[in-house]
């Protein structure tokens, strides 16, 4: 009994120290501007302001940024969702010829990591004229490995009666597709969604390498751009770390089972 | 009958995966095998005004760079981040496991959450955070060090201390993911085993060397295995918090492939470093591999 509630404090101690930069990530962006920067530094502001948030959006434009990162992450994770569900579907259910020496492939292909490729699929883009376009943005997205497996893992428990006695009914592959697998899929589109939807809302180097033009810039772009300029204003940056940062933590949040569900699904049963 | 129907799902087969295929071929496979052949060229911003002033140059690339101090310090950089960061995030992440599986805890979900939450946040924005919180005169971290008498130190200005500085970042960040791979893989350490071995008397560390270790020794390989790969690709961190200094104290390898390629227009050269990086992340993990076979864990 008593260990156990030493324990529970350790850990709430252990959350606090972890939770702590964020917790004044959000204190210090409601501060007014030049308060954090005294000693002591103070925790809490002393009369919580918006002025940071205000100056954030009419200054600097910062609606259009997070308009950008929702548009871009809500294309990547529909498109994502079109190329990996029915081939990770492919890969478990259906026979043809060929099928597992090409899964076998895109396991090993797992090992490369994505950034050995980013200067000739660079000058790819650029011979395609998707540079400087949220199209170029998208495009790494199109190829995840990763979520093929996780559906492909997910479809593996299907009964093979099921999608036999709809053959002998005459529903073609697709029909059978769309109305008998994708409903028990539920749990893992939503857990892919939210995995391409939170991987691209904080993807930082490749839209960095590919938007050039600043009206494109997703938000950890525009804040990392932003905060080379404005190292002084402390209240100014953390107000738009809250705004990058927040919404993803929500979604996450909201959604946390499907979350670490898939995390698990993906690494150790993977 | 029975052979139409086969023709037809073999068909839907390649329909529903060829989309898939064509997008890794045309946006992963063919970069990756270009960056190789590109490593072999000048390419640089000649080339990419006019492809008639490609040159192919055989291994100049790859000569040039292991006679380029900088790029020497890239890489211990990062073998410094491999060496030191990889023990210490499996450790920390272990650690942190261990307390939200202890069986007398409450609310465990909670803690599960809150430790995880760092991972899923963006990692600008906490970048930046943690500028402010590494600040000299005003930081955070030292304010609560002063409490406990150490002078404040230039954390990020001091290249003896961004290294270190950095990793405490990046260990911030990225150890709720491996403690929730770790709290998976304790789910399966035999219930039995360890309270015969309560029974018999053997104390914690007992317990955890010979009943849970052993259990969740693949775990741990497959942890440190993520966890290199990782580490072998920091760029937004130093990127965002000390742009590579002081003195390119901090420049990784990645960091450095992306001036060569991004700022420098020299994307041959770049290539030869990407190639450099694949490399080495195979050789370690293969000598992982190796280690992890002889020791039994798999």
């Amino acid at each position: 009994m008593i260990r156990g509630r030493i324990l529970t404090l350790i850990a709430a101690l252990v959350a606090l120290i972890v939770l702590m930069p964020l917790i004044w990530m959000v204190a210090v962006s409601f501060m007014a501007p030049g308060e954090a920067a005294q000693f002591p530094p103070p925790l809490f502001p002393a009369r919580p302001t918006l002025v940071n948030y205000r100056t954030l959006f009419e200054n600097y434009g910062v609606g259009r940024f997070l308009a950008n990162s929702l548009l871009v992450s809500s294309l990547a994770t529909i498109l994502a969702l079109l190329f990996v569900v029915p081939a990770g579907y492919a890969f478990a259910k259906l026979r043809f010829s060929g099928r597992d020496a090409v899964f076998q492939a895109l396991v090993a292909l797992l090992v490369v990591p994505g950034q050995i490729g980013m200067l000739p699929l660079y000058l790819e883009l650029k011979a395609m004229g998707l540079v400087n376009s949220y199209a170029g943005a998208l495009v790494p997205w199109l190829a995840g490995i990763f979520g093929i497996f996780l559906v492909r893992q997910f479809c593996l428990s299907i009964p093979t009666e099921l999608l036999e006695a709809a053959r002998v009914d005459g529903a073609s592959e697709g029909v059978i597709l769309r109305r008998i697998v994708l409903p028990t899929l539920k749990p893992v589109l939503i857990t892919l969604a939210l995995f391409v939807f939170l991987g691209s809302w904080n993807d930082f180097m490749w839209p960095l390498i590919v938007l050039a033009d600043q009206h494109l810039y997703t938000l950890p772009v525009a804040l990392a751009a932003l905060s080379r300029e404005h190292v002084q204003d402390d209240e100014l940056m953390m107000a738009g770390s809250v705004v990058t940062t927040l919404p993803v933590l929500i979604l996450f949040l909201a959604l946390q089972r499907h979350y670490l569900d898939g995390l698990l699904a993906g690494s150790v049963k993977g | 009958m029975r052979l139409s129907q086969t023709g037809q799902e073999a068909r839907a087969g390649w329909v529903m995966t060829g989309p898939a295929l064509a997008a890794i071929g045309l946006f992963f496979v063919i970069p990756a095998l270009a960056s190789l052949l590109l490593s072999f060229t000048d390419f640089d911003i000649y080339s990419l005004a006019d492809l008639r002033n490609l040159r192919f140059i055989g291994l100049e690339n790859y000569a040039r760079l292991i006679g380029n101090p900088l790029f020497w310090q890239a890489m211990a950089n990062t073998m410094w981040f491999v060496i030191i960061g990889v023990p210490l995030l499996v450790a920390v992440s272990l650690l942190a496991a261990l307390l939200v599986n202890a069986k007398t805890l409450r609310w465990r979900p909670v803690w599960r959450v809150a430790l995880f939450a760092p991972f899923v946040t963006t990692l600008v924005a906490t970048a930046v955070v943690w500028n402010y919180l590494l600040h000299t005169r005003y930081g955070l971290i030292n304010y609560a060090l002063g409490k406990i008498g150490v002078a404040p130190v230039d954390w990020l200005g001091n290249p003896r201390t961004a290294l270190p500085a950095i990793l405490l970042f990046v260990t911030w960040k990225t150890f709720g993911y491996n403690m929730v791979i770790f709290l998976a893989a304790l789910q399966t350490v035999p219930k039995d085993l360890e309270d015969a071995a309560r029974v018999d008397g053997a104390n914690f560390w007992m317990r955890f060397r010979h009943v849970t270790l052993p259990a969740i020794a693949p775990t741990i390989l497959l942890v440190s295995i993520l966890t290199v790969a990782g580490m072998f690709q920091l760029f937004a961190e130093p990127y965002v918090m000390t742009q590579g200094g002081p003195a390119g104290a901090t420049v990784t390898v990645l960091y450095f492939m992306f001036d060569e390629g991004f700022k420098w227009w020299n994307l041959g050269s770049g290539s030869a470093v990407a190639f450099i990086l694949f490399l080495c992340i195979l050789v370690v993990t293969l000598v992982q591999l190796r280690v992890a076979r002889k020791a039994g864990a798999i």
